[in-house]
């Protein structure tokens, strides 16, 4: 397998890789690493890549055990992931300011979820995975995957109706 | 009309039960300018998913492609050199020119000269030798110690 090959397997979901390690940890710098870290591993094992029947579903359960081994260890050193890229948000949205704000709750509520809820959502709401390769990705269950994911979407509504409602009720 | 249907797909959204289409409809909806004031809520939320969709990963990632260095390569190099040098330096075939002359005369003239110059560095060598002549004459004489030799056992007896 050449390198062009392999960019031709890999292009389309390294962007789906990187977004869900930042879901996952948050800053920019270490989802860049971790999708370095995965695309090289990767490429290691480029004459296995063949072999495996959804490229793409592999990926992502890598990515997300990659970053929550990631996270154990950070846990384990008890070092706070410090982040301050809420800005990565305002692509086309300057003149909106009030719904910037918002969006970066949102960001904010997402982060603040358990993990799996985290990943569910990522993969549901920003990626579009269908829920069997979600279930198969993230190795839980259908039913779990839905249930994951409903009470992830009932708690962002939640707490963006009580930051809205803040001050106000 | 379609304000119900929203509500209701916003209903089995929170419920996990939408397909990718229905919530596209409700990506769609909400990425609008104005949507119905009591769902506004859930604007920032849809917005958000729309806004993260587009994020890249820009880092370059260096795909290098491993060389492991092949011993076996190293052995036909050996090999290579080996021959070379025995090509060039080849000693097995002794040299067989050793110069010549063409004309016969400066030949002659040259072989002589070699010829006169061992000559006279054997007689030099030869003049050498006659002193061993001396010394057989040496070795005689002490051949009447022996004599001597026997004189003294007969005292002794």
């Amino acid at each position: 397998m050449t390198q062009s090959d392999f960019l031709n397997i890999v292009m389309p979901f390294k962007d789906k890789v990187f977004r869900l390690a930042k879901r996952l940890l948050v800053s920019r710098e270490e989802a860049e690493d971790a999708t370095q870290e995965i695309l090289l591993k990767l490429w290691k094992n480029k004459a296995k890549i063949e072999e495996y029947k959804n490229v793409e579903a592999f990926s992502m359960t890598m990515t997300k055990n990659f970053c929550l081994d990631k996270l154990k260890s950070k846990q384990a050193q008890n070092l706070k992931l410090v982040h301050s890229n809420y800005q990565d948000h305002n692509v086309s949205l300057q003149k909106q300011v009030e719904l910037n704000d918002s969006l970066d709750w949102v960001g904010r509520i997402i982060e603040d979820l358990p993990e799996q809820q985290k990943m569910v959502i990522q993969l549901r709401d920003i990626e579009q995975y269908d829920y069997d390769e979600i279930a198969k990705m993230l190795d839980m269950n259908n039913t779990a995957v839905r249930v994951a994911l409903s009470r992830a979407r009932k708690t962002i509504r939640q707490k963006l109706t009580n930051t809205h409602s803040y001050g106000i009720k | 009309m379609v304000l119900n249907n929203i509500e209701k797909l916003l209903e089995k959204y929170e419920n996990g039960e939408t397909t990718l289409n229905e919530e596209q409809q409700l990506k769609n909806y909400f990425s609008q300018e104005t949507v119905a004031p009591h769902l506004e809520i859930y604007k920032p939320m849809f917005t958000y998913f729309l806004v993260s969709e587009k994020e890249q990963f820009t880092k370059n990632v260096p795909l290098k492609t491993k060389k492991s260095f092949d011993f076996k390569w190293i052995s036909v190099a050996a090999v290579t050199v080996l021959l070379i040098s025995v090509y060039f330096s080849n000693p097995f075939v002794a040299q067989d020119d050793l110069g010549t002359y063409e004309d016969p005369e400066v030949a002659y003239n040259e072989v002589t000269k070699a010829l006169e110059l061992i000559s006279s560095n054997f007689n030099k060598g030869a003049g050498k030798v006659n002193y061993l002549n001396g010394m057989e004459t040496g070795v005689s004489k002490v051949g009447y110690l022996d004599e001597m030799h026997n004189t003294t056992k007969k005292i002794f007896k």
